[in-house]
């Protein structure tokens, strides 16, 4: 299969629609922008599918495996011999799987933005970032070259900042945006050394080269990069892990998240889209691509299933106490991939199923969560507010973004027939099969999870009885069209014998669902939103006693452990006030003090012999005969 | 291919500038001139490009060697390699922003345009030059209009300023022409000795002469390139300039010393530059973190970017100062990509000074609201200062970074990974002037008012931009035409 004839054009579609609305679109068809970048992204969308099509099933398992196929591949910027950058298109099954995720969720928020922001006056502005972030997202995951993921990533990134500051007149989406980028920044430092580390004792950026040489034992670049340690620890597993921090900043992983609620601020499409389904999954691909090497170090897994899972469980924590319905949601996804992270930390050489499950989980996740997030759109558009409290009642209000609400949160609890169910059941067997605590941190966090989905839920559509006067409809087909699309999917995707296609080793992996383990976390999802139901079903004080009774860890949890607070003392109280002062005040007083000072003695020194120069002729004549006092008593005295 | 024509054009218009007699005229004069320059330099490059294609493997192309002053052995020897061609390049595009952004400049406008086209003569000269006296004279001429420019054109304590750049420049190029002076009379030709570059590096210096003299010619010319802690004319020489003049000064006269190091200091006195391998590093590494942490502390546009070019141009002498083939060619890309992005930052900078007649973030903000395009060029400006990919910064900085770490030792990793910390740094003080003077809510009525940028901002804007999307979506072209040439001098210094 030729893919290169037509596989270009699914990044560069949306490329197109970024330059062609981001320079003409304000001024020449600000109204039309949205159904041009829409069209645009279907055909993306409908390539990937063919693409997909025929990767999995036309072409499907060549000599036992899926192949790793480069269908373009150009040197773009070289550094040395081994070393340079080039732009690849690389197909293997998570590109492909990740084209349909990203093709398809772009799809739907672009068709439901034309109706949620609609009257805006950026409109044209909004879908040219819209397809400057989808372009960027496709371009990451196709390609073939690490410091090629860099550079998408660091695009992806900066779309994800101009669309958080969207609206840039609120100082408070400003600073989102602001702390996102810096933060995620920060984090692709740790990306950008490991990068080097990787590159330079692999001999190669490239994917398919470095993985070669560095998991064959007897290559020389495997041996010098385990042999060689720093602090006692070997290079691999330094780079691996210094990758990985670039991956959990991106990813929000516990302690690099806090940029995630904040981008909250941003449209609540554009939130659906790249802090749910797509970006912050970047993270977990980028580990899953280079698996590979990731699985030669222990420690490097050991540490990302300790991050995983540490940021699984207090992301939960907090959402159950948060009260914007963007912010529960965004600690929700932080903690779904904290799921996906451990169970790629967990993946041993045997033992497959958390590769495969990981990125199941990411499959099944982008769809509930996009349409969480959608439905959490129309709320706010209905209701003018993001928090619970002004919620209530509104079941019979908005019926269909009840019911396709119902769905998502179904399927973020893990309850069959749900897609979350299969992704989240083989997460928690492999964690069962490989470490009984993980396992039951893992069981425990689902059943938080599907706690504060219905607390989410009841508080919505049940509890207080909103009397809304003329409400306004729940929006137009655009609005609904992509909710219902969403529902079906996060029903019926569960079913896609996953193991089939994604496998670390591209083989298939025989995944067999065992009805006997499900039962447990079933019940315990079941229980939760039982729970979930006696609190807030009605309204009552039962919430707020429970609260008052946790009292301090309550406090704790809904600060968000104070981990922002930490990093504001770190960033302004220390490196403002003890590095950033001082370098301005020494610039200014110590070294062009100096500069200044020697100005001035060299004035002084002059001013100090002009009075030489007088110009008197008396003067004049007595420096003439000092001068030859003072030589005659040198030649006659002193010369000898 | 007769290079003086690139000497010519600028001469003849500022030539033709004194006959003009109506502002009208003068601006179609420099604008045409510049245009000229512009053309000229494309020209060069596709017959340089043409000519290396046929397999010419001469180190320089289009020489031209006339006896200046026989006596002393002085010619007049010119001649361009890759690495001139691209700051020739970045010199024209420079110069045509320049001459658009100051269209509305009235104030003695003809002596204003005839010495920013006197300064490109100053510059095209240094960039071509092979013969080290020639390659001096035209260093000279480049100092001389700033002063002018700044003393006369800039605003705030101007006369300060322009004594001060005036006089650190001077020292600079004091300790440039000792340098010379060491090398020259340390040569012996066929008895004679000699200014000319070819013949020198075809020489080999005793290596006590080049430690003494290595010292002289590298801090002469790193004054010129912010070398710490020599660059505090830096800030207060560009935020007196005149808005074309802080183009020029950061774009092209910064680029001269660091050209100089690399082509009179390193290229010359190679041995002496492994020696001091290590110093030149660690000068660099402080000017880039101090620089991006100074920057950070700062209230004033002008001097954010000034104090970040510091930052920036550690990059050009840190590239430099590591001596391997790819930091050296990260050297180069740095230069014409802070070069473009600089002259855009300060012409964007201009434009909003001209309409809120301030540069205080605390007096600043909402800009994107009453001038868009004004604010989209500032942010593109600030992304390719941050180095993001599709924009020249992060093409020049992921070269000096890889550069840096082809070196294995925990040295160099430790230098490279405090220069990688920088881009953080950077990323913190873009985003926060972005943040307060383009976005956020409009705190000042007054602002309502203000247009956004005229044609001519638009097209110098324009012509920046692209040349910087240019670098960083193709970056190949550019590094090809540098390549070749930095291999000599990498060859220069293998060469023991």
């Amino acid at each position: 299969m030729n893919y290169a004839s037509y596989i270009f054009l699914i990044p560069l579609l949306p490329l197109a629609g970024f330059a062609l609305l981001g320079l003409f679109g304000k001024k020449y068809f600000n109204e039309s922008s949205g159904i041009i970048a829409t069209v645009l992204i279907l055909v993306s969308t409908l390539l990937s599918l063919y693409t997909a099509y025929n990767y999995f099933i036309a072409e499907g398992i060549i000599n036992g495996a899926y192949p790793s196929i480069t269908a373009f591949h150009t040197s773009w910027l070289s550094f040395s011999k081994n070393l340079s950058i080039d732009i690849g298109i690389l197909i293997d099954p998570i590109s492909v799987m990740m084209l349909i995720v990203v093709t398809f969720i772009s799809l739907m928020v672009h068709i439901f933005s034309l109706g949620y922001m609609k009257g805006e006056k950026r409109f044209a502005t909004y879908y040219a970032f819209l397809s400057l972030f989808t372009f960027s997202m496709l371009g990451l995951i196709i390609s073939s070259n690490l410091f090629q993921i860099y550079i998408f990533w660091e695009l992806v990134g900066v779309s994800s900042f101009l669309l958080i500051g969207f609206y840039f007149d609120k100082p408070s989406a400003v600073a989102a945006s602001k702390k996102a980028f810096i933060v995620t920044r920060f984090a692709d430092l740790g990306f950008l050394i490991g990068i080097l580390l990787l590159g330079y004792y692999g001999e190669s950026f490239e994917f398919s080269t470095l993985i070669r040489q560095l998991t064959d034992v007897q290559s020389s670049q495997s041996i010098a990069i385990t042999t060689g340690t720093f602090a006692g620890i070997s290079i691999l597993t330094w780079g691996l892990i210094l990758i990985f921090i670039g991956g959990a900043g991106k990813s929000a992983l516990f302690p690099l998240h806090i940029w995630l609620p904040d981008a909250m601020e941003g449209p609540t499409p554009v939130s659906a889209l790249i802090h749910a389904a797509t970006m912050v999954v970047a993270g977990v691909f980028l580990v899953a691509r280079l698996f590979p090497i990731f699985s030669l170090s222990e420690i490097a897994l050991s540490v990302i299933t300790v991050v995983g899972l540490s940021s699984t469980f207090i992301a939960a924590v907090i959402a159950c106490t948060q009260t914007d319905i963007k912010r529960v949601l965004a600690y929700s996804t932080m903690s779904q991939i904290g799921f996906m992270m451990f169970a790629l930390g967990m993946t041993g050489t045997e033992n497959t199923l958390g590769y495969t499950a990981s990125l199941f989980h990411l499959f099944t996740h982008a769809f509930f969560k996009s349409l969480l997030f959608l439905c959490a759109g129309t709320i706010i558009h209905f209701i003018h507010s993001n928090e619970i409290s002004a919620m209530g009642g509104l079941k019979k209000y908005i019926p269909l973004t009840h019911l396709t609400f119902l769905i998502a949160c179904l399927a973020i609890a893990g309850i069959p027939p749900f897609a979350g169910f299969f992704s989240k059941e083989e997460i928690l067997l492999a964690a069962y099969n490989s470490n009984k605590l993980v396992f039951g941190i893992a069981l425990l966090t689902s059943g938080i999870t599907a706690f504060y989905m219905f607390r989410l839920y009841f508080s919505i559509f049940y509890n207080k009885q909103m009397e809304i006067q003329n409400p306004h409809s729940e929006g137009s087909f655009s609005i609904k069209f992509p909710l219902v699309v969403l529902a079906i999917c996060s029903i019926v995707v569960g079913f896609i014998p996953f193991g089939n296609f994604v496998a670390a080793d591209n083989k298939i992996l025989e995944s067999h669902l065992d009805f006997r383990f499900s039962f447990a976390p079933v019940v315990i999802g079941g229980l939760s939103i039982l729970l979930a139901m006696y609190f807030y079903k009605n309204e009552n004080d039962k919430p707020n006693k429970v609260a008052s009774f946790w009292g301090k860890i309550y406090q704790a949890a809904f600060r968000k452990f104070y981990v922002d607070e930490l990093y504001i003392f770190i960033t302004k109280k220390i490196i403002f006030n003890f590095i950033g002062r001082p370098a301005a005040w020494i610039d200014k007083n110590i070294v062009d003090g100096l500069v200044n000072e020697t100005a001035r003695t060299i004035e002084k020194f002059s001013y100090m012999i002009k009075g030489i120069q007088s110009g008197k002729v008396q003067h004049y004549l007595l420096y003439f005969f000092g001068g030859i006092i003072s030589l005659l008593i040198v030649f006659v005295y002193l010369w000898k | 291919m007769n290079l003086l024509i690139i000497l010519l054009i600028p001469l003849l218009t500022a030539m033709a500038l004194l006959f003009a007699n109506s502002l009208k005229q003068i601006r179609f004069i420099a604008l045409m001139g510049s245009v000229a320059q512009l053309i000229f330099s494309f020209v060069l490059f596709y017959f340089y490009r043409t000519e290396k294609n046929n397999g010419n493997t001469a180190l320089f192309s289009f020489e031209q060697n006339y006896t200046w002053y026989a006596p002393l052995n002085i010619n007049f020897h010119i001649g361009v390699d890759g690495i001139s061609i691209a700051m020739i390049l970045l010199t024209s595009f420079v110069v045509l922003a320049g001459v658009l952004v100051s269209w509305k400049e009235e104030r003695l406008s003809k002596d204003f345009f005839f010495l920013l086209l006197f300064l490109s003569l100053g510059t095209y000269g240094f960039f071509i030059s092979l013969d080290l006296f020639t390659l001096f004279f035209f260093l000279e001429l480049a100092v001389i209009p700033k002063f002018l420019l700044i003393g006369i054109w800039g605003s705030g304590k101007k006369e300060y300023s322009a004594m001060k750049l005036a006089l650190m420049l001077m020292a600079g190029s004091a300790l440039v022409f000792v340098g010379l002076l060491g090398i020259y009379f340390n040569t012996n030709i066929n008895g004679l000795h000699s200014f000319d570059l070819i013949q020198i590096a075809n020489t080999q210096l005793p290596l006590a002469v080049q430690k003494l003299f290595f010292p002289f010619a590298f801090i002469g010319f790193g004054i010129f390139t912010a070398l710490f802690p020599f660059h505090t004319w830096v800030p207060d020489g560009h935020s007196s300039a005149p808005t074309a003049a802080s183009m020029f000064l950061a774009g092209i006269s910064m680029k001269l010393g660091g050209y100089g190091c690399l082509r009179v200091a390193t290229y010359l006195m190679p041995d002496a530059a492994q020696s001091y391998s290590t110093i030149i590093i660690v000068l660099a590494i402080i000017a880039i973190i101090y620089g991006a942490f100074a920057t950070m502390m700062q209230t004033d546009l002008k001097y954010i970017n000034a104090y970040s070019s510091i930052s920036h141009c550690g990059f050009v002498l840190l590239g430099i100062g590591i001596l391997t083939k790819t930091a050296i060619n990260g050297a180069v890309l740095q230069m014409v990509s802070h070069g473009l992005m600089t002259a855009l930052f300060f012409a964007v900078i201009g434009m909003i000074y001209d309409r809120t007649h301030s540069r205080q973030l605390s007096q600043l903000s909402g800009l994107l609201k009453v001038m868009p395009f004004i604010s989209t060029a500032f942010v593109i400006a600030g992304l390719c200062s941050l180095g993001l990919p599709g924009f020249s910064g992060f093409v020049a900085e992921m070269t000096v970074f890889v550069g840096a770490w082809e070196k294995p030792d925990l040295f160099y990793r430790m230098v490279t990974i405090i220069a990688c910390a920088s881009i953080v740094v950077t990323a913190v003080y873009i985003l926060r002037a972005t943040g307060t003077a383009i976005m956020g809510p409009i705190n000042n009525n007054d602002h309502l008012k203000l247009s956004d940028a005229a044609w001519y901002e638009r097209l110098a804007a324009i012509v920046l931009i692209t040349a910087i999307i240019a670098i960083g979506i193709s970056p190949f072209w550019l590094t090809d035409l540098i390549g070749q040439s930095t291999d000599s001098i990498v060859n220069k210094l293998l060469n023991k």
